[in-house]
């Protein structure tokens, strides 16, 4: 396990702080960062797109009045960290300030058991002929199959002039699983991905159940109608189908949109958004999780908010910027992709909290609707709060009961309506891993909920 | 020769020393500058500098690739040990295979705009700060802008490779884009304006701001469509979108392993006649453009769909070798941390003869698109079945009518773009869907999902 020292000596890191603010400027920071992966795919039953690199660099911000100045090197060297600091420093024009003492203090990393990069490649390239052999076993119309393991390893360090002085050592693992099938001329997809906060152990326990998975979701779409279009019912299953209140919700939540009168959640603090059956979080401590991090991307321990308790909104998600704005906490949401980003307030684990309705009497209680199971993904503008998500598995909801699975089909709606509109929330609950994507930088987040009803959704099919 | 190309050159060397049969080297030098403006202040300044080098390497048929920022000798003799590990983990794939030097490449100008380099800091500052201003004096409804962004690069490219290939260029690229906000009686609505250029004296701030004002304040009081078939006009910004689906369908790589709508449809009809477009990596205004391509061949203008036909696909050597074919020089990669694949360079779709008011007369009744959300979730890219969120304006009696917003617009890519029936006459470049010059698009008829 890598410690903060081994990467940035507190020796450095204090003159590079005491650099950056040579011309002024009320804060500054200095992030360190090795990086590195492994990624390898099967297509064609075939190992193929070997690819492995290794990165290491350095970001410096100084934040004066409204202004944040930074720049980003790649190497580690301390003359790479100082001409980081006189880049930064260079547009400032005022007088010297000074930088506390760092103190040296690093939260526990999560804990990884087999580190990937002990584990050989040939055993990762078994893994995916495994996941390969199983999604073709799944059925004579499976037409094509591939995979793609991942790993990677992110060290960090992060000192500032406050006197902190922290680190964390992230690993994560991922594999995913996509098939095609095929009838005649009609072609369907299928894909289901496994991740964690984790090293190789993740894949103990039948990993390839995942592959099995992507080829029945692709088989069964080959029975599909197209799907329905108009406003109806629409239940979300768990897991995946958290990245809706991800979305809809979560990214009005982040306070830099906030602040900035983008979101519709401005001034809405402490009041009602959700029917009092609705409670979620934020929580980049789950252990393992896909979003975890022992601290953030500032050096903030990561913590559990919560931003919705029983309907009433309770918090926003912020990094040190936003927080120091409103003389409130930070809240460990403080990410950026790599050194070669600022931090912006960012998601990490975020759900709805288990509630207590039976998940079958959910679907039961609907005469006329559609079942979302998983989505490929989704889109929303915090600013006016219209979102779009398109459905990678779904289901005509008939007489209370779940019948033919539909394709094409996409959710549309505005977050405030539908959030209020959530008028059952199951009592089963689970994780899964997505990558969000935000002013150009990509973070792993993770999402999940139990099933959850909305009331009225516009769904848009094929079927017109 | 330049440090890069000797860098690239070296790489080689040294990863066949290790162990390679073949290698191909890609090194790249970037200086990058972003401005975020708001609120009549700057919000964020950077300055970067990034090199890199991305080794790909053959042993018999299996291929592994390494890539790494430590350029020193046992740096790239680290990345170099790595791209032969990875390739030791691979399986042997018959059709795998160094490219071959491709020829003499076209000299190719106006690929940068030396205005990067002498407008300092606080001058492309000030053209962000005015771009924010310009979308406030625009339109009172305007309340504020939620960011105004200003970013340049100028990059040197280096490729080298065992079998002889060896090219480098220079480009230059500058963009800049805002979220304006209006507010209106029943909520807020953005919108954004952006511009693209070479170089920062290509850039007009006043129009960017201007259409971020224009497009968000045309949104206000705007509700749902009914669910119905009717003709759409795509703006060239969403036209670009689909434009950029068609690029990838027409991908050699993803033909070849039956997962593109187009894989049976070369030389039959995918398009109606009003559709004439090139993969042009020649074209100094796109982006992609350059005189080769990521694996050092030529780049160069190739007729994509003509007579509404599919005359060919797009190749990077390995699928020409795999599908008896030549290279279009599209092998594309997104820098030095992954090695190079299949993809359009730039897309452009010829204009028509018909003017926006035409377009729109020709329509009658329909849906104007002025927006599209969640193309990477709403779309199959294997089948070309989608259904996207969109926003735009009611055509009613063949003019512009009422704001819409919150429904989707739904159906198939080859369906779609045989239902084209007119281009419109003044093109526009648009960084979606990849690097694309569309002009706006006129569809017969295509199923709107709202109320």
């Amino acid at each position: 396990m890598t410690r903060p020292e081994d990467l940035l000596e507190p020796a450095v890191a204090e003159r590079v702080l005491a650099r950056a603010l040579a011309h002024g400027g009320e804060f500054a920071e200095v992030f360190a960062e090795r990086r590195g992966g492994l990624t390898l795919a099967i297509d064609e039953s075939r190992i193929e797109s070997v690819q492995s690199g290794a990165e290491a660099g350095a970001g410096v911000r100084v934040l004066s009045g409204a202004t944040t100045y930074f720049a980003h090197v790649d190497g580690l060297d301390p003359a790479d960290l100082e001409r980081a600091a006189d880049e930064a420093a260079a547009a400032l024009r005022a007088e010297r300030a000074e930088a506390r003492p760092l103190r040296a203090e690093a939260p526990a990393p999560q804990p990884v058991e087999r580190p990937p990069g002990e584990v050989p490649a040939a055993r990762k390239a078994e893994l995916l002929r495994e996941l390969d052999q199983r999604a073709r076993a799944a059925g004579g119309e499976i037409a094509q199959a591939s995979a793609s393991y991942g790993e990677a390893r992110r060290e960090v360090a992060v000192a500032n002039s406050d006197g902190l002085f922290s680190g964390d050592d992230r690993t994560r693992v991922r594999i995913g699983a996509q098939a095609v099938a095929r009838r005649d001329e009609r072609v369907e997809t299928g894909a289901e991905t496994l991740g964690a906060a984790r090293g190789f152990e993740l894949f103990e326990d039948d990993p390839a159940a995942i592959a099995e998975a992507a080829a029945g979701k692709a088989l069964a779409l080959l029975d599909g109608v197209p799907a329905p279009t108009g406003a109806m019912p629409v239940v979300v299953g768990g897991g995946f189908g958290g990245v809706l209140f991800h979305e809809m919700t979560g990214h009005g939540l982040e306070a830099d949109h906030v602040q900035k009168g983008a979101s519709v959640y401005v001034g809405k603090l402490g009041e009602t958004v959700a029917q009092p059956l609705l409670t979620a979080y934020d929580d980049g401590r789950m252990p393992g999780e896909w979003g975890s991090d022992a601290i953030d991307d500032e050096g903030a321990p990561t913590q559990r908010t919560r931003v919705i308790e029983e309907g009433r909104l309770t918090s926003f998600l912020h990094d040190r910027r936003t927080a120091r704005r409103e003389a409130v906490a930070q809240t460990g949401n403080g990410r950026r992709e790599s050194f070669r980003h600022l931090p912006i307030p960012r998601m990490t684990n975020t759900y709805i909290a288990p509630g207590d309705a039976d998940p079958e009497a959910i679907i039961a209680d609907v005469s006329k609707g559609f079942y979302a199971v998983s989505f490929g993904g989704g889109q929303v503008d915090p600013a006016t709060g219209d979102f779009v998500f398109g459905v990678s598995e779904g289901y005509l909801i008939e007489n209370g009961e779940v019948t033919r699975p539909c394709r094409g089909a996409t959710l549309v709606g505005n977050c405030l309506q539908a959030l209020a509109a959530i008028d059952a929330v199951g009592d089963d609950f689970w994780m899964k891993t997505g990558i969000c994507g935000k002013g150009g930088q990509k973070v792993p987040v993770g999402t999940g909920q139990g099933h959850v009803r909305i009331a009225a959704m516009t769904v848009g099919g094929t079927e017109a | 020769m330049s440090d890069l190309l000797a860098l690239a050159g070296g790489a080689v060397e040294q990863a066949v020393a290790s162990g390679a049969g073949d290698a191909e080297a890609y090194a790249s030098e970037a200086e990058n500058r972003e401005v975020r403006a708001h609120g009549g202040e700057v919000e964020s300044l950077t300055a970067a500098t990034q090199r890199g080098l991305g080794l790909r390497v053959w042993i018999g048929g299996r291929v592994g690739y390494g890539f790494g920022v430590d350029l020193s000798l046992p740096g790239v003799a680290e990345i170099a040990s790595r791209a032969v590990e990875a390739a030791r983990a691979a399986d042997e794939d018959e059709h795998a295979a160094p490219p071959e030097a491709g020829g003499e490449p076209p000299a190719l100008g106006g690929l940068s705009d030396a205005s990067r380099g002498e407008w300092p800091t606080d001058r492309v500052a000030e053209l962000a700060l005015s771009v924010e201003r310009s979308a406030l004096a625009a339109d009172p409804r305007v309340g504020a802008v939620e960011q105004a962004v200003y970013f340049d690069s100028g990059e040197r490219v280096a490729i080298a490779a065992s079998r002889g290939a060896r090219a480098e260029y220079e480009t230059s690229s500058c963009y800049a884009y805002l979220q304006a906000l209006a507010e209106g009686d029943d909520g807020r609505e953005t919108g954004l304006g952006f511009g693209l250029a070479r170089g920062p004296a290509g850039l007009d701030p006043e129009a960017i701001g201007r259409e971020g004002a224009e497009r968000a304040t045309e949104m206000i009081g705007s509700g749902k469509p009914p669910s119905r078939r009717c003709p759409v006009v795509l703006d060239p910004t969403v036209a670009a979108s689909f434009v950029g689906l068609l690029g990838a369908a027409a991908g050699a790589n993803a033909v070849q392993r039956g997962r593109s709508p187009l894989a049976a449809m070369l030389g039959e009809r995918v398009a109606s006649d009003a559709v004439v477009l090139h993969d042009d990596g020649l074209d100094p205004r796109g982006f992609a453009s350059a005189p080769v391509d990521a694996e050092g061949t030529p780049r160069r203008r190739t007729a994509l769909v003509e007579g509404g036909r599919l005359r060919t696909f797009l190749h990077d050597s390995y699928t020409a070798r795999r599908g008896g074919a030549a290279s279009t020089g599209n092998a594309g990669r997104s820098g030095y941390r992954a090695p190079p694949s299949v993809s359009s360079s730039n897309l452009v779709v010829a204009p028509g003869a018909a003017t926006l008011a035409e377009l729109l007369r020709g329509a009658g009744d329909g849906v104007y698109v002025s927006d599209v959300a969640g193309l990477h979730s709403g779309v199959n890219p294997v089948t070309g079945v989608f259904s996207v969120g969109a926003s735009g304006r009611a055509i009613e009696g063949g003019e512009l009518g009422r704001p819409l917003r919150e429904f989707t617009i739904a159906g198939e890519l080859v369906a779609m773009l045989r239902a084209v029936r007119a281009a419109g006459s003044a093109p526009r470049w648009v960084p979606f869907g990849g690097s694309v010059s569309t002009p706006p698009l006129l569809i017969g008829e295509m199923a709107i999902s709202g109320s």
